[in-house]
């Protein structure tokens, strides 16, 4: 049952990216990226990461990309136009691909992928609030004070903004 | 055959139960439009549908007809798979969120596996809830924008920013409660609320714990009204500014999917509700020594309903209700026999409480929407924000505190 649940997932996580790439309007492509975290929160699932998996839902596909959405729907961004290869695209991009692909082949067909299995047990949420609020609580803490200035920094430039005109 | 029932019983228990707990709510469902068009009715001094059947009871298989058999027309422009994917994706997701919902403690035996009266008993239950409802967006943003429209357009905008503003204060406005449990487990929130305080009250989180979640409970229905789009903060679909919002453009049974989507999540809202802060299936009367009696009292309300309906329709106006109610009548207060015997009563009780506390829910409900008016956008974001966040963090905060001088 498990791997036909992971085959699952992934085919629809591949081609939820796929379509991403391939999707003509905005708004397809942002349909396809919920796909896509939506099978990657089943594949955490899977995995036994319970409190991720949900947090992949609400955080990702619930909050940021209807952010995404609700922006593209403000703005009403049209049908994107089709760029033929651009000069970068040919001489960086194609080459880099290449190679990223031949890696992973070799990677592989080497057998030193090491196959991310789940390990039988499930996380549990206590666990995982224990090490984040008690044993790691200072970079923790850290990233929230990150997150705050960028906050203050969007507030800012937002501002600076409506005063020019 | 028995061999494949055997070897299959979780998944099988699995489809009976889910098949069963789609045509109960789906009923329950068309009969809520007709709970609500009759309160709303009553508090308006107008009678409601009537016609329909005794009392209006046919209305919603009326309107169940009219809506598969209306024409289902394209409108020009639209983007096809959106429009079509939206109102799907609302009904779904709404569905899915009532999966969770558990309706008493005792278990049932389907094909000789035990299962709780739930579809499904999660451990992270709560979690899983507000993913799916952290998605209910899409359906009426992506409504809103494939209809090709500027009403609908602007209802979607409106409503989606709507529901990412109340999500905040109704995920923290609960808290509180999952400070005090330390589980997300809606079957051990409610086994966590078992008892009696000294002032004869039970051991509610609405007025129990370390500290009364008073404020939580409060931030939590207001937004929770917010977050279904429900009066006085239906934005989404304000009649007189957005024609009908962001289902303008859509008819027949698409409408009716968003209709019911819309119910759903006031059932599922309505038992978060009642599972968090009000005991769920808990008795607010005890029933041990003493008090035994209580059990007997879904018994003694299912007749005196079944007595008064008897009452009602021999003396109803037309032939078919004078036939019709009666027999209701009789049907219910079997109901309440067949609760009194000693192998239903123990079973009765928990999904008893349940669907009253709901119930009760649910009429406070269209209570709010027959007596108060619509607020202004404006009005409806600065209270979001300004008002119910703060509220609902300082409940945590105290909540915390509370928690905390109670360990020392």
């Amino acid at each position: 049952m498990m791997p036909v649940l992971f085959f699952l997932l992934a085919l629809v996580a591949i081609g939820g990216a796929v379509s991403l790439i391939l999707q003509k309007h905005p708004i397809h492509s942002a349909l396809s990226l919920i796909v896509v975290m939506v099978a990657i929160a089943g594949l955490y699932l899977l995995l036994g990461a319970e409190f991720i998996s949900a947090v992949q839902i609400i955080v990702y596909a619930g909050a940021i990309m209807v952010l995404f959405v609700f922006v593209i729907m403000l703005l009403n961004a049209g049908v994107e136009e089709r760029t033929h290869f651009s000069r970068s695209a040919t001489y960086v991009g194609v080459p880099v691909a290449v190679l990223f692909a031949a890696t992973l082949a070799w990677w592989v067909a080497m057998g030193s992928a090491a196959v991310a299995g789940s390990s039988g047990q499930t996380t549990s949420t206590r666990d995982l609030s224990m090490l984040l609020f008690r044993d790691y609580a200072f970079p923790f803490e850290l990233t929230s004070v990150l997150i705050l200035i960028a906050i203050m920094g969007a507030i800012v430039l937002a501002k600076r903004e409506q005063e020019k005109p | 055959m028995n061999d494949f029932i055997s070897q299959h019983a979780l998944l099988l228990a699995f489809v009976v139960k889910t098949a069963l707990m789609i045509f109960l709510t789906l009923t329950a469902l068309a009969y809520l439009t007709w709970f609500e068009r009759k309160v709303v009715a009553h508090i308006q001094s107008r009678w409601g549908p009537y016609r329909t059947g005794p009392h209006g009871l046919l209305q919603p298989l009326a309107d169940g007809i009219k809506f598969i058999a209306k024409e289902d027309p394209l409108p020009f422009g639209v983007d096809k798979f959106v429009y079509l994917l939206a109102p799907f994706l609302a009904l779904a997701l709404a569905l899915t969120a009532l999966a969770i919902i558990p309706f008493g403690p005792q278990t049932i035996r389907l094909f000789g596996v035990e299962t709780p009266l739930a579809i499904s008993d999660l451990n992270l239950g709560l979690l899983f809830l507000f993913a799916i409802t952290s998605l209910g967006v899409y359906g009426v943003a992506l409504a809103g924008w494939a209809s090709n429209s500027k009403y609908p357009l602007l209802g979607g905008l409106r409503s989606s920013a709507q529901m990412v503003s109340y999500e905040l204060a109704l995920t923290l406005s609960i808290v509180g409660i999952l400070l005090t449990t330390g589980t997300f487990s809606l079957r051990g929130i409610i086994e966590s609320q078992q008892g009696w305080t000294p002032y004869l009250l039970p051991k509610w989180y609405l007025f129990a714990g370390p500290f009364p979640q008073i404020l939580g409970f409060f931030c939590y229905f207001t937004a929770a009204v917010a977050e279904t789009n429900r009066a006085p903060f239906d934005l989404a679909e304000a009649e007189q500014e957005l024609v009908g919002g962001f289902h303008t453009e859509y008819s027949s049974m698409k409408f009716a999917m968003f209709f019911m989507a819309e119910y759903a999540n006031m059932l599922t809202v309505s038992c978060l509700a009642t599972i968090l802060f009000f005991g769920g299936w808990l008795s607010p009367i005890p029933s041990t020594g003493a008090w035994m009696w209580s059990l007997y009292i879904p018994t003694v309300i299912f007749i005196l309903a079944g007595a008064g309906l008897i009452l009602d329709g021999i003396r109803y106006e037309n032939m078919f209700g004078r036939a019709v109610l009666p027999v209701l009548g009789l049907v219910l207060c079997a109901v309440g026999f067949v609760c009194a015997f000693p192998f239903a009563i123990g079973y009765v009780q928990g999904p008893f409480w349940f669907l009253t506390k709901v119930a009760v829910f649910l009429f406070i409900y269209v209570w709010v929407r027959g007596t108060l008016p619509r607020i202004r956008y404006d009005q409806l974001m600065g209270f979001g924000w300004k008002v119910l966040l703060p509220v609902s963090l300082a409940n945590v905060v105290l909540t915390s505190l509370f928690i905390l001088v109670g360990k020392r």
